[in-house]
C-alpha cells in the first residue's frame, strides 16, 4: 500500500446558513481545502461526497456528480458515501484505499449537510431512522433515548455522574471559543448548567438523564480535505500530515442484542486496526477528536478506543487530562458539542481540526508539538465506527 | 391645549409596589439582574429595540416593533399601568419584558424581548414579569399570547397554560392563554428563580447599563 498524505484543507463555519445552498457549502469548502493544497503535479482524479441526509432534506440526490460539474472538476471520477454519522469517516477511508491502491493520486472528500431549515422533531425522526426498524424505531427509539438509556447505565455500571457529563459541555464550550469555525461560541458553567437552582431552566432535561448541554447541535456546514501519494506530498511546501492508520467495524444494529451495550466494541475494532496499521499505540496519541454527539459519548469512546481504562474516562476528565494543556486533549475544535454536527461533514471536519493541529496552524488552541493525532467518526448508535489516525511530519 | 393634555395623561390607577431585583445565574455563570425599569429609561430603551424593527429572522420585527409602541406609550403617558423590568448582564442590557395592569386583577403580558440570545435570557425575564404581576402586584390572572411558533412553545407549552378562547388579547392576535395564580404557583419551582437581595456591585453594574452590540 502507498502512504497518504493530507495536502489541503479547509471547511466553511458550522452552524445556521439560511441564505446558502447545500451545494453552497460543498463548493465553499471545497475550494477552502483546494486553495490549501497550492499548486501540486496532477488534477483531482475522484470526488468522495459524505452526506447523510442530502436526499431527504434538500433534494438533491447524486450530490457527488452535482459537486464534481461545480467544481469544474469533470471527468473525475465521483460517489456518495452514506454512513449515517460516520459518513465523513467512510469517505475519507474510501478516499484513502483510492489512493494507497494506486488507482487515484490526488482525490478531494468533501462532507456536508444543511438541517437547519426543517423542525427539529423531523430531523430526529430522520436520524432515528438509522436504528433497528422492527427492534428500536418502530418503539419510539430516537438517538436522544439511546443516549438516554446508554448513559443511565454507564453512570449506575461506572460511577460516571451527571458533573462528569457536564464537564465534557463545559470543556468543550471553552474549546469551541477558540474556534472560528466553531457553531456555538458560548461559555458555560457547572455552576450555570447544573449545580445552581437555575439549572432547570437554563440546562433542561431532554431524555434523562441528559440535559441540553449534554446533546449537541443541529447544524449546517461542510468540511473538505485533498489526499494524495505521499511522494507528491514531499514535493509542496507545506508540513507533512499523512494518514497513517485507517479502520473500521461495526457492531448490532439494535443496541439491546450486544452482549454488554456499555461496551462500544465497533470503537474498539477499528481503533485497534488503526493503530495496528499505523505501527502505533494509543499512547503515543497528542490530540484526539472524539466523537461526541452526547457528553457521554466522549468518555465511553476514550476509554474503548485505548486512552483510557473502561470505566476510567470521566476519572481522567476529573483530573483535567482531556483538557486543553492536558496529558490527551480531547475535542479541541469543541467536539460535535459546540463545534457542531453537520451529520456528513462531522467526520471529514475532525480530519481538518487534527490537519491544522499537526501542522501548527491552530492558533489559541494549538496543542504543543503536536505529532500523531486519532480521531473516530462514530456511526448509529456504535454500530458502524471509522477510526484514523494521523501522523505529522 | 394645557387641559386637553392633563386629561390625555394616564399612569397607574390600581395600587402599584416596585419590583425588588433579583440576581439569576446563567449557562456562561454569570449573574442577570432584573430589576424594573424607569420611566426615564424608556429612550436608552428605545434605541436598543430599535435595530430589531427591521429584522424579520425569528419574528424580531414583529415583537420589537410592538414593544417599541408599548414603551414608548408608557414613557409619554398614554399607556397606564404598564411596567417594564430590565435584565442586564455585566452592564450590559440583555434583554426587556413588560406587562400591563388591565385592572387590579387582570393583567395582560406584553412583550419579551431577549438581546442577549442563547442564554435563556428569555425564559428568566419572562418568569420575572409573571412574578411582578402575580406575586408583587397581586392579579388573579395573566392574559398571554404569542406571536411566533416559539413563543407558543415557550410560553404556553412550556408553562402549560390554560386557553381562554371567549377573550381577546389586547394585542389582537390567537386565542389568549391564561396564567392564573394556581398555576403560577403549581408551576413556580420550576420556572421562577433568582436570588435577592442583590449585592450591592452587581446593582452597581445594573444601574446605567449599555446597549449590546446589534447581532442577529
Amino acid at each position: 500500500m502507498r502512504e497518504v498524505a493530507i495536502i489541503g484543507c479547509g471547511m466553511t463555519k458550522f452552524g445556521r446558513h439560511d441564505n446558502e445552498t447545500l451545494m453552497d457549502l460543498l463548493v465553499e469548502s471545497s475550494l477552502k481545502a483546494i486553495d490549501d493544497c497550492g499548486s501540486f503535479d496532477g488534477d483531482i482524479e475522484s470526488v468522495y461526497v459524505s452526506s447523510m441526509l442530502a436526499g431527504e432534506l434538500n433534494r438533491q440526490t447524486a450530490i457527488a456528480t452535482a459537486l464534481t460539474d461545480q467544481l469544474g472538476l469533470i471527468p473525475a471520477a465521483a460517489d456518495r458515501i452514506e454512513n449515517g454519522p460516520a459518513s465523513g469517516g467512510s469517505a475519507i477511508k474510501t478516499g484513502f484505499m483510492a489512493v494507497a491502491s494506486g488507482m487515484y493520486d490526488v482525490v478531494l472528500v468533501t462532507g456536508g449537510e444543511k438541517m437547519r431549515h426543517v423542525t427539529g422533531d423531523r430531523i430526529t425522526d430522520l436520524v432515528a431512522t438509522m436504528t433497528h426498524p422492527s427492534g428500536e424505531y418502530i418503539h419510539g427509539v430516537t438517538l436522544p433515548s439511546l443516549a438516554a438509556m446508554f448513559a443511565r447505565l454507564y453512570m449506575s455500571t461506572y460511577g460516571v455522574t451527571s458533573e462528569d457529563m457536564a464537564r465534557v459541555a463545559v470543556k468543550n464550550h471553552s474549546n469551541a471559543l477558540m474556534n472560528p469555525y466553531a457553531h456555538i461560541h458560548s461559555k458555560i458553567a457547572l455552576e450555570g448548567i447544573l449545580l445552581s437552582r437555575e439549572a432547570e431552566i437554563n440546562n433542561p432535561v431532554i431524555a434523562d438523564p441528559l440535559r441540553l448541554y449534554d446533546l449537541c447541535p443541529i447544524s449546517d456546514g461542510a468540511a473538505s480535505i485533498v489526499m494524495c501519494n505521499y511522494e507528491t506530498a514531499k514535493k509542496l511546501s507545506k508540513p507533512i500530515v499523512k494518514i497513517a492508520g485507517c479502520g473500521q467495524a461495526t457492531d448490532t444494529l439494535a443496541v439491546h442484542e450486544r452482549e454488554d451495550p456499555t461496551m462500544l466494541k465497533a470503537v474498539k475494532g477499528a481503533s485497534k486496526k488503526a493503530f495496528q496499521m499505523a505501527g502505533l499505540t494509543p499512547g503515543d496519541i497528542d490530540v484526539a477528536e472524539l466523537h461526541d454527539a452526547f457528553t457521554i459519548l466522549e468518555i465511553a469512546e476514550s476509554e474503548d478506543a485505548g486512552f483510557f481504562e473502561k470505566g476510567k474516562g470521566h476519572i481522567a476528565l476529573r483530573n483535567g487530562e482531556t483538557s486543553l494543556g492536558g496529558k490527551l486533549p480531547i475535542n479541541t475544535s469543541g467536539g460535535l458539542k459546540a463545534r457542531g454536527h453537520p451529520v456528513g461533514a462531522t467526520g471529514v471536519s475532525q480530519v481538518v481540526e487534527l490537519t491544522w493541529q499537526l501542522r501548527g496552524e491552530a492558533r489559541d488552541r494549538q496543542v504543543k508539538n503536536a505529532k500523531k493525532a486519532f480521531c473516530c467518526n462514530f456511526g448509529g448508535f456504535g454500530n458502524n465506527v471509522t477510526a484514523l489516525v494521523l501522523s505529522g511530519e | 391645549m394645557d387641559d386637553v393634555e392633563s386629561f390625555l395623561k394616564v399612569d397607574w390607577d390600581v395600587p402599584y409596589k416596585e419590583y425588588t431585583p433579583k440576581a439569576i445565574t446563567l449557562p456562561s455563570g454569570e449573574k442577570l439582574v432584573i430589576r424594573e425599569a424607569k420611566r426615564e429609561e424608556v429612550p436608552l430603551l428605545l434605541k436598543a429595540i430599535m435595530p430589531y424593527i427591521t429584522v424579520e429572522k425569528d419574528y424580531y420585527d414583529i415583537v420589537a416593533a410592538r414593544q417599541y409602541a408599548e414603551l414608548l406609550g408608557w414613557y409619554r403617558y398614554r399607556v397606564r399601568n404598564e411596567f417594564a423590568l430590565i435584565g442586564v448582564v455585566n452592564g450590559e442590557l440583555a434583554g426587556i419584558v413588560n406587562n400591563r395592569a388591565y385592572d387590579q386583577k387582570l393583567h395582560i403580558s406584553l412583550h419579551t424581548m431577549a438581546l442577549k440570545r442563547g442564554a435563556r435570557v428569555g425564559a428568566h425575564l419572562f418568569a420575572a414579569k409573571q412574578e411582578n404581576s402575580i406575586e408583587n402586584l397581586g392579579a388573579e390572572e395573566i392574559l398571554v399570547t404569542a406571536e411566533s411558533p416559539i413563543g407558543f412553545r415557550r410560553w404556553m407549552l412550556e408553562w402549560e397554560l390554560e386557553p381562554r378562547p371567549n377573550l381577546q388579547h389586547e394585542l389582537g392576535g390567537v386565542t389568549p392563554y391564561a396564567i392564573t395564580r394556581d398555576n403560577y404557583f403549581k408551576v413556580k419551582p420550576t420556572k421562577v428563580f433568582g436570588e435577592r437581595p442583590v449585592s450591592e456591585e452587581l446593582m452597581k453594574q445594573a444601574a446605567n447599563p449599555k446597549i449590546i452590540k446589534f447581532e442577529v
